[in-house]
């Protein structure tokens, strides 16, 4: 697999020199990247989704290490990991009702070579954690009987069964890889469309008349208001510039050229304006598990003035923005300080950043964060695909979306560290 | 005269716009400063190898030439050769796709110059390219430079090079104390951005500036600048490489090709420039720039180049409050004090109460108690004792510092050098393993003498390592010589500083400049104003001269002008007469009238006046009895030649000029051909040398001259009455 590796190097160098701009295409990308890993990674006749999770985790913990800002690569990883999972469940399932039920005793005494007393125990603790995990919203919704996955989350399961019965095997595990293909295709396309899918919510959130306020820039915010437009519905937006990228200038070009009634004003005058506003509609980095949200920096001043005026605060993210770990694990770098050019010009401020007088410590400091945290009491609602979510409903969402085994994902990445 | 003919055919391939579109962007990093400011560490480790921020300044440069879109970087090593090559070899960059780095060995090149010419003949470069030394840090985007120098090369060839040049504040005092360097003026065209006057060493000058006043007759306006910093960093077209062979005398990159190219007018090469606003570039030129830089790095003003985003190498740096920069698996004591803007390298040691303040530390450094470290460059694997004391210092590998000594500001101690128990190192020294070499002159005009034994590395190696080329026993041997040098089980020499320099050591030192100097600088500078305004209240001493000088060379310049037409339109047409005795084809004819016109600094108009005359000259002297033979004559050579005259007749201008000229053959030279005037008129006219247009603006231009000027006019009045209607006709 040269050329795979040539791949996640070319990736991780993007990463790393910050050459990807924006949350989504850093999803999309990851996502592709990883359908490719999967689809070259030759896989064993035994444990198949084992050797599938590790070639994934492999690739996922370089490319997390190669921009920790972008917690969206992580979560795409995980994704993907949550992915290999549910399909070797849903697999071991159909085979087991296909095999009868002899077989599932047939597992306990069975002496296969990779079913260690090691293995087996982690599996026994996977399961537990399933039991102990609550039902997924989707599961209680679909009415699967849960309690049949259960002893087989592992993929020792699936060895056995495997070894029982060759001749399916072989079109086993073709058949893992493919669903696995199947469903990363979806979720790029999910990830591809999830500007549709939030815009679509937007005439149920924006009434006639009302004044929408939001800074900076994100697509998402601009399809959403434009998605309201085009529905007849008149209103007005007021877009903060968003200092010190200035890329609310930007959207308000954008939502002119679609014919949006608009106002510029500046980051500080937020406050002054806050009363006139009906909604505040922002974009977000990324949304953390406790439902705080990371969002370009000034944001957290929106919300406050927000909920000053008690004025409602809408945050739009994708379902690849969500993270499954909280703002206060030690791996979780918030913030990306970059370059003070974008604040001072050099040239002007040059004989401030002099090192030759004096002590040789400049009294000037320039620092340029780039986000921002919101805490999830500032934030009244999240719009995603799947339709709004209070802050508290997050970790539910993450439970839909991740399987709690892949937080280990992190941790490896920070034994290492 | 080499050059234009060597890139003549290049330029022709270079101009096809596939052709441009095809060759990758390549660069020139030369990985040798040919300077010895760096010493004594660059005797042990190139310059680009040094750690700027823990990390090796070619990093900086590849980098970013990789994130600007540079496919083709040729490596030109000269200095320790093998030392940039392995490292090279065994670098990330090898493996990287679309990015292919090439090194280029040289042990005899002594100059800029020498490396380039080197390349030149190596033959690699088959487009533009960039033109930087291993030591230059920057994050610009090369998109708009390039493209604005491709532009300009398509409109004008002659722009062979684009000077990249960054807005700084305008004050001699800053930069001294941010880079070190001297005052640098420029004068720039303010449309056309090209450069005009190129100045470094402002300060030799004592505050005067001298302009060609010909830069005020050939454009409209000028610039000064003493604000702006050069960059270091050139795009470049390649007939610079060619321009470089031809002129074998040219060195220094900018003292003397740049400055070469502005003052030679006769190729009329142009440098043009390029400011950058937002981002950041600069060229580490000695050890203060290396301060300032540093800083800025740590400040982010170099994003994304900074620790913890590009480098994190083996193990990655997180960024803390207040610009300090650590990487994992470093044991920080409890109750040291780590102060703001710091980078600790990996497996780094900080025992207690110690201060690090303003500092860079490199991996693997052992640090112990009660250590003050303020504003130095620790590089890795040093061991600190307690108790010891670093002020504005450059510690390099493997240094161990005893308990209790302390380096004063300005201190450089060079590899493997062992500071004894309490010995207090003296301000701006530099300690080494190795000997001072005996050849000591780094005087500004010296500075190509000792270049040579520096970059001759062996040279150098040789006159160093001799004394200590053995093992032990001279070791032991030079033990004993330092005991006295440098405390009780110290190993390294003091380098002498002879005594000229030790006033210069502070410019060019990491310590901050001392008070004293800096008032020192301020004070001159506020001389230098009242000189200037002395200067402004009594013109009568200097004033008066100038205006004087400038007209006397006015007037000469007059003469020698009228001398150097008729001078080249002797040449011009023994030229043409040659070129018709032996057949030669046209293109070849133009060929050698431009390099004439180039010689003698002419214009094309000057040009197709030339020819003409030469043409008629021929005409007449050609057999012939009567007017009509004459007139044939006159439309033979003209159909023949229509080609050579034609291509020096872009515009109406220069038909105009033409005209011109014929009735000056008329009236002087070849009288015989004035009853003849209309019909020649109308012959080239028919030829379609000549112009309608052409013709009317002569004619209009001829309406208020004097009535003995009018000769010609009236006698190609039918004629000119034609072409009217004839225009007439055609509305």
């Amino acid at each position: 697999m040269p050329d795979v590796q040539s791949l996640v190097n070319e990736f991780i160098l993007k990463l790393k020199k910050r050459k990807i701009e924006g949350s989504q295409a850093t999803a999309r990308q990851t996502a592709v990247l990883l359908r490719s890993v999967i689809s070259q990674q030759r896989i064993p006749y035994t444990s198949q989704a084992a050797a599938l999770i590790d070639a994934v985790r492999a690739v996922g913990e370089q490319l997390i290490a190669a921009n920790p800002i972008e917690l969206a690569v992580g979560n795409i990883v995980r994704r993907v990991l949550h992915i290999i999972r549910e399909e070797d469940l849903s697999l071991t399932t159909a085979a087991i009702e296909g095999l009868n039920v002899s077989s599932v005793s047939d597992d306990d005494g069975d002496t296969d070579k990779d079913d260690t007393p090691g293995l087996s125990a982690a599996a026994l603790a996977a399961a537990a954690r399933s039991t102990l995990r609550p039902p997924s919203l989707q599961t209680l919704l679909e009415d699967l009987p849960d309690s049949s996955a259960i002893p087989h989350t592992s993929s020792s399961g699936g060895d056995s069964d495997g070894k029982s019965k060759s001749a399916d095997k072989s079109t086993r595990s073709r058949k893992l890889k493919h669903d696995v293909i199947e469903a990363i295709n979806e979720l790029i396309q999910d990830i591809d469309t999830c500007h549709d899918q939030i815009a679509e919510q937007a005439v149920e959130h924006i009434h006639h008349n009302e004044v929408i306020l939001t800074l900076g820039s994100s697509k998402t915010v601009l399809e959403f208001l434009c998605a309201a437009k085009e529905k007849k519905r008149s209103f007005r937006v007021f877009v903060a510039e968003g200092a010190p990228r200035y890329q609310g200038h930007l959207l308000a070009k954008e939502l002119v050229a679609r014919g949006l009634q608009t106002t510029l004003i500046t980051d500080s005058a937020v406050f002054a304006m806050i009363s006139r506003v009906n909604m505040v509609i922002v974009g977000a980095h990324v949304v953390m598990a406790n439902g705080g949200v990371i969002a370009p920096v000034g944001l957290n001043m929106v919300a406050l003035a927000a909920q000053r005026h008690a004025v409602p605060f809408v945050v739009l993210a994708g379902c690849h923005k969500l993270c499954p770990l909280y703002p206060h694990n030690p791996e979780v770098l918030l913030n990306e300080l970059r370059s003070p050019s974008e604040l001072l010009d050099f040239g002007e401020f040059s004989d401030c950043m002099d090192f030759g007088y004096g002590t040789g410590t400049p009294l000037l400091h320039v620092v340029n964060p780039t986000f921002d945290y919101v805490p999830p009491k500032l934030v009244s609602l999240f719009i995603t695909e799947t339709g709004g979510h209070d802050p508290s409903y997050m970790y539910r969402l993450i439970a839909d979306y991740y399987s709690a085994d892949d937080l280990v994902l992190q941790r490896k990445v920070a034994s290492v560290k | 005269m080499g050059a234009p003919k060597k890139s003549a055919p290049k330029t022709s391939s270079s101009d096809d716009p596939e052709e441009l579109a095809r060759v990758p962007l390549q660069a020139v990093l030369l990985a040798d400063s040919f300077t010895t400011k760096f010493r004594p560490i660059t005797l042990e480790r190139p310059k680009v190898l040094l750690p700027l921020v823990n990390v090796p300044m070619i990093e900086y440069a590849l980098a970013w030439l990789e994130s600007a879109g540079v496919e083709e970087v040729f490596v030109f090593c000269c200095a320790h050769a093998k030392q940039v090559t392995t490292y090279i070899e065994n670098s990330q960059w090898r493996s990287q796709p679309n990015f292919t780095v090439t090194t280029i060995e040289s042990h005899n090149s002594i100059s800029a110059g020498d490396a380039l010419r080197l390349i030149y003949e190596r033959n690699v470069i088959h487009g533009d390219f960039v033109l930087i030394s291993g030591d230059t840090l920057s994050n610009m985007s090369l998109v708009r430079a390039l493209q604005d120098h491709k532009d300009r090369r398509k409109k004008d060839s002659n722009a062979v090079m684009t000077m990249i040049i960054k807005h700084s504040k305008p004050s001699s005092a800053t930069h001294q104390s941010r880079l070190g360097t001297e005052e640098l003026f420029m004068a720039i065209d303010p449309t056309t951005k090209q450069l005009l006057y190129y100045e470094e060493n402002a300060n030799h000058l004592k505050g005067t500036l001298s302009l060609d006043k010909m830069l005020l007759v050939d454009n409209s306006s000028i610039t000064l600048h003493n604000d702006m910093q050069d960059c270091y960093i050139d795009i470049c077209s390649p007939e610079v490489l060619s321009l470089f062979t031809d002129n074998f005398d040219y060195q220094h990159l900018r003292r003397h090709f740049v400055k070469g190219l502005l003052v030679d007018d006769i190729m009329g090469y142009k440098i043009l420039t390029h400011e950058i606003h937002s981002s950041y570039a600069a060229r580490i030129d000695n050890y203060r720039s290396y301060d300032t830089i540093s800083k800025d790095i740590i400040q982010r003003w170099t994003y994304p180049l900074v620790p913890d985003v590009l480098f994190p190498g083996d193990s990655p740096t997180r960024l803390d409050r207040q610009g300090m920069y650590c990487a994992s698996e470093i044991q920080l004591s409890r109750s040291a004090k780590v102060g703001p803007l710091i980078v600790i390298g990996s497996s780094t040691v900080v025992g207690s109460n110690t201060t690090v303040v303003n500092s860079v530390i490199g991996k693997g450094c052992i640090i112990g108690s009660n250590v003050l470290i303020e504003g130095s460059y620790v590089w890795d694997n040093v061991v600190i004792e307690d108790g010891c004391e670093l002020r504005h210092a450059i510690v390099c590998d493997g240094v161990i510092m005893k308990s209790g000594s302390r380096l004063e500001p300005g201190v450089v101690l060079s590899f493997k050098v062992v500071i004894g128990p309490n010995f207090v190192v003296p301000p701006y020294s530099k300690v080494s393993l190795h000997q001072q070499p005996t050849v000591e002159d780094s005087d500004e005009e010296l500075e190509y003498a000792e270049n040579s034994s520096d970059t001759i590395h062996s040279s150098t190696r040789g006159q160093v390592d001799k004394p200590n080329g053995g093992s032990s026993s001279d070791l032991s041997e030079m033990q004993q010589q330092s005991i006295p040098e440098l405390g009780l089980g110290g190993m390294g020499y003091i380098w002498s500083i002879c005594e000229g320099c030790h006033e210069e050591e502070w410019k060019h030192s990491v310590a901050p400049i001392p008070p004293e100097k800096l008032t020192e600088i301020t004070r001159a500078i506020e001389d230098d104003l009242d000189l200037a305004n002395m200067d402004r209240n009594a013109p009568a001493s200097s004033g008066e001269l100038k205006p004087d000088t400038q007209v006397d060379s006015e007037d000469d310049e007059n003469e020698d002008s009228r001398d150097d037409s008729t001078y080249f339109e002797k040449e011009v047409e023994a030229t043409f007469l040659r070129a018709v005795n032996e057949n030669i084809k046209v293109d070849h004819v133009i060929l050698e009238v431009n390099s004439l016109r180039l010689s003698y600094n002419m214009q094309s108009v000057d040009c197709a006046g030339a020819i003409f005359y030469s043409m008629m000259r021929l005409a007449s002297q050609l057999s012939h009895s009567t007017a009509s033979e004459l007139y044939k004559n006159v439309g033979s050579v003209v159909s023949k030649w229509q080609k050579l005259l034609k291509s020096y007749l872009p515009g109406k201008d220069e038909e105009i000029e033409v005209i011109l000229k014929f009735e000056e053959i008329c009236l002087e030279s070849v009288k015989e051909l004035s009853p003849l005037f209309t019909q020649i008129l109308h012959f080239l006219y028919d030829k379609e040398i000549l112009s309608e247009e052409a013709i009317q603006d002569w004619e209009t231009e001829k309406a208020d001259a004097d009535e003995s000027d009018k000769v010609f006019v009236k006698q190609a009045e039918k004629f000119l009455q034609w072409l009217r209607e004839a225009s007439e006709e055609e509305e």
